[in-house]
């Protein structure tokens, strides 16, 4: 049942530039492509950088392009591929390479961090907390993500467009402020930051995002679109414009004070009694 | 090593740091087959569309009372006798104005900002992206942040005006049940047109409901579907049209043509209608 | 030695608490002590959010009650004890079960959305040894949930911060990618860490009188596990060089499903919410063969026929469980022996069903990742077709000896939390009950750490001997021009450790492991690695080898020294729990040998349980696992 394949690996460092090297290596039956490559980092190339950890698809490490096509090595079998095909796998295109596979994904962590968190009412105590199934279900989709980074990779707003890095969040982080807007229990109104601060307009809905989602999230119809219609409401919408401004300047302020912005005012507490000055560091 | 060479199509913008592979995209796949299907898929719709639009003549069979969804609803004096169901109480256009300028501009603006035909035409005609993990061949790229692209964010109020006019195209459908007796006077029947005209509703009423904003507005803008039971079993259900929507969009394409194709051979007396009652 | 010119410069940063983990159980940790107003840093060998503890699937076990109000902590304390057959720290058990609702509820708080009951509580479902449906969870990704939230918490945090500050990371910073290798001691008190940056290779030394482990497990050291790479005993070897103590390291639990097929799956976890959920085990023939296997101490909880275990999902309070929820040894030594007797499925392993006891939707909705997992790996769909599944390595429940209410170690500022800790859970761990443990001890980590912060006097300080001792050992491997390979050596190691020190053991087949550990110790020390500092895969494996083999050690040490099975230890040789042994924990330490510390084996006694938690048992069921003197402390024999 075993062959031989042929491969071709990105192989470079954080300068960007590198190539694709060849290999030839062995596959056996209901294997995956992170098998290959950990068989070429154990019998031919003890060096090659990759990045995994579950090998079950549960924590979005091993996220590459293979033949062009976003993916998680460790859920790519070898048999959706033709034996004598070359099979190439690259490190993803939008972020900054580090070594051979791995990329540095920083991007996405400081693009979490823009994002105002959940925020409680405050009168609810730990254990009070009532939410219905129906509910929760619109956003428990949302936390099915691994944050692999294949849609932030993919997105052609970024891909295509690093200059667009700055003020575009990524399918990822809109789905979050979706993810916010949609709980049940969130207090906080999401809908101007959404367009102002993350950049919910730079997506055109052309599903990319869908499509390379290992977890099968419906991000641009379950998310992103109905973020968008949300925005709509509050921004686009003649008569609530109307509306509040004749009666509700005051609210307007409040709701802006909710954006990136809003991050240096911490918005309503989330359960945290941390105390104003914080002791410095005790070693000196 | 096949893919360092460069690409001159492909832009080369500054990209620091990233792993330098300058082909447009390592993808082996057909990935230019859909963009393509869809690019023709839509001209051939646009350039029916405006052709019949603008025709003037053959969109209305009399003895059946079959109207072509393109001329409906015909206000104006210059509509066939018969054709202006509700009335034509707007004068008679010079020809370079089509019959029904009253709603096609909404069912145009309808079809332009579909959250659907947006990501067909991006992709099939601007190329932004052509397909996934294919580079656009585009300097610069906004989105929809500004003008004129950010009134793709009206579509809710094309939508309003689309289910008006889905409910009179439904109308004329019903309408048409009645065709005209040897003597003179109406009586029910059905011909093909019938089932064409009926197939063609159904589409449209598919079409429009599975829509984005009809999803948002009926429910999705909840925040507890809990507190709204019935909105909530609205909700469901227009979101299980709505994973459709583009099966929908297309049918539609297709039976709107296929409605108006009909009625102008039958109106133009090419073919005449297959009776099936009266 | 620390040079800027060939990359092996040094950069310092103060901080006053270390966590090393960044699972549940760091994170935990790390939100508390900096509630408590510490600066803390963070340091993790994978990506930030990536942990081990998202692959958790089942649950987090927390008697609130919202199933089956009938369900308290006094029922999970007597679950988890009996799970662990009595060897479990029983203070640790008692603050478990008492604060796990607490931490739960707190994880809604910071945004946890877990699936819910009719009222809107929080959903809870059935599992192996709980006497109640008491796993909170999320379908089968609970790990992911919990571990997302904590970071997210994190973030928040770190975004109040920057409020104040105008920096997200001036007083919460996570180093990712980040594998420590060193502890510094000042004296007897931790002083700071040091390690290096998998991107690229820097060097780092920390600063920090505190000192949290929350490193995970040792399942790296077998072949067949549901463990990734991270879990090659890290955290266990830190705290042993530093000069803790591991206690019960004998007990590795073998999760009993396991994929088989196809091979290069082998191993992967089949959570235990499929048998919670309705699926059970058949072997070759048929057969639903867990009812021959229902072990004396255990026979008055579980149904002995199909019809009462099947009645029991929908009425838990008129009938008994089926044995498919037994604790995971049972179940797992269950399968080892239908397999070695002939009955096993054509990879090697039985058939795990619920294909045919319950709908498509319902199988859907409820494990949409094993649907996933088997559809995409295995090309099985588990709506039509039974898996196939094995016993895998799955846990260890020895770990580094903590002081229960404060998580710390013997060495002062030293504290360890999670799956690293030992004792919580005794001989076997209950599903459900890690999660759990991660967030009680953690918190009390982060907690202990802090309050030991508020009582320490002059502050520890790193020798500059140390940091470059540290630093040297680091670079070995690319000086060794070896001729050893890392990879290989790894798969020795694996192999010795599944085949001879595996699920059943005998004192022959240790001995032999214990021969070939020695010889893998002399040749490890000569992997030479090829290529630079950064990201390199072979050099992160020379690294962790070290401590594979430390662990390896210790586990088959302590197994060939007790002589009696008892939970994740079960012994060929001698098959029957053996009361004397319940007395008893072994504890390894690191002592100087001729060439270099040498791990040593040492008996310790097992606390006494207090008097009022020895009550809530019944004597009938104490007489078990205990004899004579000791069950006179009881409330029967009191005349209560
Ligand atoms: C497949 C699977 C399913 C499971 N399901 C359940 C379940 O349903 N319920 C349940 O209760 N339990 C379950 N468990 C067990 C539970 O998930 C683990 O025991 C638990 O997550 C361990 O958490 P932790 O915080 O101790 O460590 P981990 O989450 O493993 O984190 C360890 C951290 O330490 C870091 N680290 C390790 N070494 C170093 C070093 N040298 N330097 C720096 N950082 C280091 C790692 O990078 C990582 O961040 C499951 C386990 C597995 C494998
Ligand atoms: S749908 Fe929007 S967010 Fe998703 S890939 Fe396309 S442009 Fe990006
Ligand atoms: S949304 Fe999907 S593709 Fe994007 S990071 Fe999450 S799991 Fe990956
Ligand atoms: S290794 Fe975890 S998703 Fe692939
Ligand atoms: S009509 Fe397509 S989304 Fe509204």
């Amino acid at each position: 049942m075993g062959y031989r394949a042929k491969f071709e690996v990105w192989r470079g460092d954080s300068s960007g530039e590198g190539a694709l090297q060849p290999f030839e290596v062995d596959v056996n039956e209901g294997e995956v492509v992170l098998d290959i490559v950990h068989r070429l980092q154990a019998t031919q190339a003890g060096d090659l950088a990759v990045r995994w950890n579950c090998k079950a698809g549960k924590c979005g490490s091993c996220s590459a392009e293979v033949n062009g096509r976003p993916r998680l090595m460790c859920m790519t079998r070898m048999s959706t591929f033709d034996e004598h095909e070359t099979v190439t796998i690259t490190p993803l295109r939008t972020f900054p390479v580090i070594r051979d596979l791995v990329t540095d994904v920083d991007f996405n962590y400081v693009k979490a961090r823009e994002i105002p968190s959940f925020a409680p009412p405050e009168d609810l105590a730990p254990g009070e907390y009532r939410m219905s199934q129906i509910d929760v279900e619109r956003p428990q989709e949302f936390r099915k993500c691994i944050e692999c980074y294949l849609c932030q990779n993919t997105c052609h707003a970024v891909r295509d467009h690093e200059e667009n890095k700055e003020e575009f969040a990524g399918p990822r982080y809109l789905m979050r402020v979706s993810e916010l807007d949609m709980h049940p229990l969130d207090v906080r109104d999401r809908k101007d930051a959404a367009q102002e601060d993350h950049g919910l307009g730079y997506c055109n809905i052309t599903k990319c995002c869908t499509e390379v989602c290992p977890e099968h999230i419906k991000i641009t119809d379950n998310a992103l679109i109905p973020m968008k219609e949300r925005v709509v409401d509050t921004k686009y919408d003649p008569l609530v414009w109307l509306g509040r401004k004749i009666f509700k300047r005051e609210d307007l302020e409040a709701r802006h004070a909710t954006g990136r912005r809003s991050l240096d005012d911490a918005g309503p507490g989330n359960g945290s009694p941390l105390p104003a000055d914080s002791i410095g560091p005790v070693g000196g | 090593m096949t893919t360092t060479a460069h690409d001159p199509g492909a832009p080369s913008p500054d990209n620091p740091g990233r792993a330098d592979i300058r082909a447009r995209t390592l993808r082996r796949d057909r990935w230019w087959l859909a963009p393509l299907v869809n690019a023709l898929g839509l001209a051939t719709f646009v350039v029916y569309a405006t052709i019949r639009s603008f025709w003037g003549s053959a969109y209305y069979v009399p003895e059946y009372h079959y109207l072509s969804p393109f001329y409906s609803p015909c206000f104006s004096a210059s509509c066939v006798p018969g054709s202006s169901h509700f009335g034509a109480f707007l004068p008679a256009f010079p020809p370079w104005i089509p019959l029904a300028i009253l709603s096609l501009p909404f069912l145009l603006g309808f079809r332009l900002t579909c959250y659907y035909y947006r990501k067909s035409y991006y992709r099939a005609f601007w190329m932004s992206p052509p397909a996934c993990a294919v580079s656009e061949p585009h300097g610069k790229y906004t989105g929809e942040t500004r003008f004129p692209l950010i009134l793709q964010n009206a579509h809710r109020y094309f939508f309003y005006v689309a289910f008006l006019i889905s409910l009179i195209n439904t109308y004329d459908m019903v309408v048409a049940f009645q065709s005209d007796a040897p003597d003179g006077s109406s009586r029910f029947g059905i011909g093909l047109g019938n089932i064409i005209l009926l197939a063609n509703v159904i589409g449209l009423w598919l079409y429009t409901l599975s829509c984005h904003s009809c999803r948002h507005v009926t429910g999705g803008r909840l925040k507890h579907f809990s507190r709204h039971p019935v909105r909530y079993r609205i909700w469901t259900a227009i979101s299980s049209l709505n994973t459709r929507h583009m099966l929908f969009a297309w049918i539609t394409i297709g039976t709107l043509i296929l409605t108006d194709l009909y009625i102008m051979l039958v109106a133009s007396g090419t073919i005449s209608d297959l009776r099936i009652v009266n | 030695m620390a040079d800027e010119a060939d990359g092996t410069a040094v950069s310092h940063h103060s901080y006053d608490v270390l966590v090393i983990g960044a699972g549940g159980a760091g994170l935990r940790a790390a939100i508390e002590a900096r509630m408590r107003g510490k600066r803390v840093a963070i340091l993790s060998k994978s990506l930030f959010g990536k942990a081990h503890t998202v692959m958790a699937e089942g649950g987090i076990a927390a008697s609130m009650g919202n199933a089956n109000p009938r369900d308290n902590w006094e029922v999970h304390y007597r679950d988890t004890m009996r799970g662990g057959k009595f060897l479990n720290n029983w203070r640790m058990a008692e603050l478990h079960a008492k604060e796990a609702p607490q931490r739960v509820w707190e994880l809604e708080t910071y945004g946890a959305l877990f699936d819910r009951t009719p009222e809107g509580k929080i959903s809870q479902r059935n599992f192996g040894g709980h006497q109640f449906p008491r796993l909170a969870h999320v379908g089968d990704r609970t790990g992911l949930e919990l571990i997302r939230t904590l970071q997210q918490k994190i973030v928040s945090l770190q975004q109040e911060d920057h409020a104040r500050t105008g920096d997200y990371e001036s007083d919460l910073k996570v180093f990712h990618e980040f594998t420590v290798t060193e502890l510094f001691k000042d004296g007897d008190r931790i002083a700071g860490a040091f390690g290096y940056r998998r991107p690229t290779g820097e060097y780092l030394c920390f600063h920090a009188p505190a000192v949290v482990l929350a490193t995970g497990g040792i399942g790296k050291s077998f072949k067949v596990t549901s463990n990734s790479w991270e879990y090659t005993g890290d955290g266990h070897a830190l705290a042993l060089r530093a000069g803790a103590r591991l206690i019960n390291m004998e007990f590795v639990q073998f999760h009993p499903t396991g994929m088989v097929w196809p091979p290069s799956v082998k191993g992967i976890l089949v959570t235990e919410s499929v048998r919670g959920d309705g699926g059970v085990l058949k072997n070759s023939e048929g057969e639903r063969f867990m009812f021959r296997y229902i072990p004396d101490v255990f026979r008055e909880q579980y149904a002995t026929s199909e019809d009462e275990g099947d009645r029991w999902y929908d009425d838990a309070d008129n009938n008994r469980r089926p044995p498919e929820l037994l604790p995971r040894d049972e179940v797992a030594r269950a399968i080892n022996n239908e397999v070695k007797e002939g009955r096993g499925s054509p990879a090697g392993g039985v058939y795990l069903d619920i294909a045919s006891r319950r709908t498509t939707e319902f199988i859907r909705k409820r494990l949409p990742s094993m649907y996933h997992q088997f559809k995409e790996l295995a090309d099985v769909d588990i709506t039509a077709e039974p898996m196939e599944v094995g016993p895998t390595c799955h846990y260890v429940m020895g770990g580094v000896e903590v002081d229960p209410d404060t998580a710390s170690t013997v060495v002062p500022g030293l504290f360890a939390a999670g799956e690293v800790a030992g004792g919580m859970h005794g001989s076997n761990r209950l599903g459900g009950n890690s999660l759990s443990d991660l967030l009680v001890f953690g918190c009390r980590a982060g907690a202990g750490a802090a309050d030991y912060l508020d009582g320490l006097g002059t502050a520890p300080a790193v020798g500059n001997e140390a940091v470059d001792a540290a630093l040297a050992e680091a670079e070995k491997p690319f000086s060794v021009r070896g001729e050893e390979n890392a990879y290989t050596l790894h798969q020795e190691l694996q192999q010795t450790m599944n085949d001879l020190v595996g699920i059943i053991r005998r004192a022959d087949e240790m001995e032999m492991a214990l021969k070939r550990l020695a010889e893998l110790r002399d040749r490890i020390p000569r992997v030479g690695v090829t290529g630079g500092r950064a990201y390199n895969p072979g050099w992160h494996l020379a690294m962790d080898l070290r401590n594979m083999l430390m662990v390896s050690q210790c586990i088959a040490m302590a197994a060939l020294e007790r002589q009696e099975s008892r939970g994740g230890h079960t012994r060929d040789d001698y098959p029957a729990m053996d009361e004397n042994w319940r007395r008893e924990l072994l504890n390894c330490s690191l002592a100087d040998g001729p060439d270099g510390p040498e791990v040593q084996l040492n008996h310790q006694p097992q606390p006494a349980m207090r008097p009022d938690l020895f009550d809530l048992f019944e004597l009938d069921e104490l007489k078990k696992y205990y004899t004579g003197d000791e069950l006179g402390g009881h409330r029967a024999d009191r005349g209560m």
